[in-house]
């Protein structure tokens, strides 16, 4: 497989970018907000409920919708298989600045955000947050150290840096070219790293919440809860990806790639299916089904999860012209990805019912406004970055 | 994709080794509880809810006089929790029992801190910020704290509070078991002082629970047959013996089982010396250098 992937070149500011513009200010007000006023002062939260939509979406889904990245990583570089690698790269692209959003968001979150880095040196082994923190932490340098060969190849022999920053020109040639060698030698330590940490760190997400048995809807907790948030990485790692790659190319107006993506689909119906397994099994095993009927905003929301965004899609991928068109496709992968987000919002927020206080929880102003300005953030790097790098495979037809 | 056959050689033996000696050494859990630690029992039948304790606790502990310190009556209207102002709190139930005079009779209870003997939040905390100590207290260190909160979220009893209107260094806060004083010889907790009717008794958690169970034996037909806090998530230092069932008076029914040895229990037998991590690393290693040694090596990645 050929890869041409190149700067799109296009006009940046476009309405939708202003859009995302307004978010991005409106989240910064908000920021600033936070550490002058303090979380209570922009957030629901309480002592009853100390983890809110900055956890359960900033941190938790923000992790399982970066999963594009280490799946498509070892399909196409582990498992061998070139021809998915033109997807590769966006889907590094979305892991790293996933991650790197994730850690933001994670700054604005807890207390002191300033103690972010203590987690290094008090090391509490019995914790299954401080091995997420380590892995999330190594891993976001390894996603990095990833991209790095694509900065690379942009810049490499024709750094040329504005004003007086010119004088640094060669040095900044001389990091990219000897980083770029070094980099390349040792690639496969850093893909194979990338999948390790992310199979340790996602599963353990669902670990989270084993210590609370007692606050988590029986509908979700469960001992398996580690294997589950697992699966349902790998199972949206595809999906993710198919749903952005076909975002991005509608926006850009390039060729869709659907070639590339519609094998993917078989994969999805294969790890889908083994997750809807475990996860009705779970429910069936330890006969939790009986709360399904309980009309409770809980029950529903858990409904909707797994009739939506797990088996609603599955079936669709079974049928053929579902799989061969590529609108079908990408509502199949918008459900699927909806659901493992749902999934995410449920455990974290819904299912959570501290047992002792009355507790109506909804995400304040403030919250929504800085989880909405972390977002168009990213997209807005995103496209920035797809912009000037060589990200996304340039288009066929139209010449730039 | 290019992989040097030395280099991965080299990685995938340590991985191998790694894999197949660590996991003999996975022990099971092991509660981590120190041997004899101290402990307060709360008798509800006989609080009278004068809140001397909240006063004691909150003089003590430097914190604010608590709200409307001589009011015995609309204070109990609403249902309070601990929080960062008030490290302990009364609270007044009707549970239907009447006196005398067909009256209803309310039942007084002290929530604090219950120093549980394996805390979900010390298992927790991600810096080792939360101990439990020799005497049974489990500590704070904010030195270490990042407020990340997960204390919070995994504490089943819902004791720590935050101080959420700090904006820079809040901390969290909680029931300190007046460590300063109990570490002492002679030492009791600020609310076991100051308490009229003897509700709180301070000691070592072994002879309160003899001393309870005593209490339960003398007193047929008085008390509940249960020393709340004997079992209760593995035990916890605090223990409650009441006439009135515990989950009437905000004390949550909980298993026998501590809370951390799930997750515990999954983590090491997973993690310990990294085993697992190792192991996934050789398998995948392994899979790619065979998928990858036919194609001729490419123009190193861009991943």
């Amino acid at each position: 497989m050929e890869h041409k992937a190149s700067p799109l070149n296009r006009k940046f500011w476009t309405p939708g970018v202003l859009v995302m513009l307004v978010f991005m200010i409106a989240g910064a007000l908000s920021i600033i907000a936070r550490f002058t006023g303090g979380i209570g002062y922009v957030t629901n939260l309480t002592n009853a409920r100390p983890w809110g939509l900055w956890v359960g979406v900033d941190v938790a889904t923000g992790v399982a919708l970066a999963a594009g990245g280490f799946t498509t990583a070892a399909l196409a570089h582990i498992a061998g298989k070139h021809y998915y690698e033109p997807i590769t790269r966006p889907a590094l692209l979305t892991a790293g600045l996933g991650y790197t959003f994730v850690v933001l968001g994670l700054l604005v979150d807890i207390g002191r955000s300033w103690a972010i880095w203590k987690p290094i040196f008090n090391w509490n082994t019995n914790s299954v947050l401080f091995e997420v923190a380590m892995c999330v932490m190594v891993y976001l340098h390894v996603l990095y150290f990833e991209f790095f060969p694509i900065v690379a190849e942009q810049f490499k022999g024709r750094v040329n840096l504005p004003g007086i920053l010119s004088s640094l020109n060669g040095f900044m040639d001389m990091i990219l070219k000897v980083g770029d060698a070094v980099i390349g030698k040792i690639m496969w330590v850093f893909i194979i790293l990338g999948v390790v940490l992310s199979c340790m760190h996602q599963s353990s997400l669902g670990s989270l919440m084993l210590v609370a048995p007692t606050k988590l809807h029986p509908l979700w907790y469960t001992p398996m809860l580690p294997l589950l948030f697992l699966t349902s990485a790998f199972a949206v790692g595809y999906p993710m990806v198919v749903f952005e790659t076909t975002l991005v190319t509608a926006s850009f107006k390039l060729d869709s790639e659907m070639n590339i993506l519609a094998p993917l689909t078989r994969i999805t119906i294969f790890i889908l299916g083994i997750y809807m397994f475990l996860k009705l099994g779970d429910m069936f095993y330890r006969g939790t089904y009986v709360y399904l009927l309980d009309g409770t905003h809980q029950t529903n929301s858990f409904i909707v999860e797994i009739l939506l965004g797990v088996m609603v899609p599955w079936a669709l991928l079974l049928f053929d012209r579902v799989k061969n068109s590529r609108r079908g496709v990408f509502i199949a992968a918008s459900l699927i990805v909806s659901g493992v987000v749902l999934n995410r919002i449920n455990v974290f927020i819904v299912g959570y019912k501290p047992p002792l206080s009355e507790d109506g929880y909804f995400p304040a102003l403030g919250e929504i406004l800085v989880t909405l300005g972390l977002i168009a953030t990213l997209m807005f790097i995103y496209r920035f970055v797809v912009t000037y790098l060589p990200v996304l495979q340039a288009p066929k037809e139209v010449s730039s | 994709m290019q992989l040097s056959r030395r280099h991965f050689f080299k990685f995938m033996g340590a991985a191998g080794v790694s894999a197949a000696v660590l996991p003999s050494s996975v022990s099971a859990w092991e509660s981590k509880a120190p041997p004899d630690p101290y402990g307060c029992l709360v008798d509800l039948t006989r609080c009278v809810g004068c809140r001397k304790c909240e006063e004691a606790c909150a003089e003590v502990n430097g914190l604010l006089t608590p709200e409307r310190l001589n009011c015995q009556c609309t204070i109990y209207d609403k249902k309070r929790r601990p929080d960062h102002k008030a490290f302990t709190v009364v609270n007044r139930y009707f549970t239907g029992k009447l006196d005398g005079f067909d009256k209803p009779l309310p039942t007084y209870a002290k929530v604090q801190c219950m120093h549980c003997q394996d805390p979900a939040c010390v298992s927790a905390c991600i810096v080792g910020a939360l101990t439990k100590d020799e005497t049974g207290t489990v500590r704070y260190d904010v030195d270490k704290c990042i407020g990340c909160r997960y204390c919070m979220v995994a504490c089943p009893f819902e004791i720590p509070a935050y101080e959420y209107d700090n904006p820079i260094t809040p901390r969290v806060m909680k029931c300190t078991f007046c460590y300063d004083r109990i570490s002492k010889d002679g030492g009791i907790p600020g609310c076991a002082t100051i308490c009229p009717t003897e509700a709180l008794t301070f000691g070592k958690r072994a002879s309160l629970l003899t001393v309870a169970k005593k209490r339960l034996k003398e007193n047929p037909g008085v008390y509940i047959d249960h020393v709340y806090g004997e079992r209760e998530v593995g035990g916890t230092s605090w223990l409650y013996i009441s006439s009135v069932p515990f989950e009437r008076v905000n004390l949550p029914v909980l298993s026998d089982i501590p809370s951390p040895k799930l997750s515990e229990t999954i983590q090491h037998s997973l993690f310990s010396y990294l085993w697992s991590p190792l192991a996934l690393f050789g398998v995948l290693g392994a899979f790619m250098y065979k998928s990858n040694k036919v194609v001729e090596p490419k123009n190193k990645g861009g991943a």
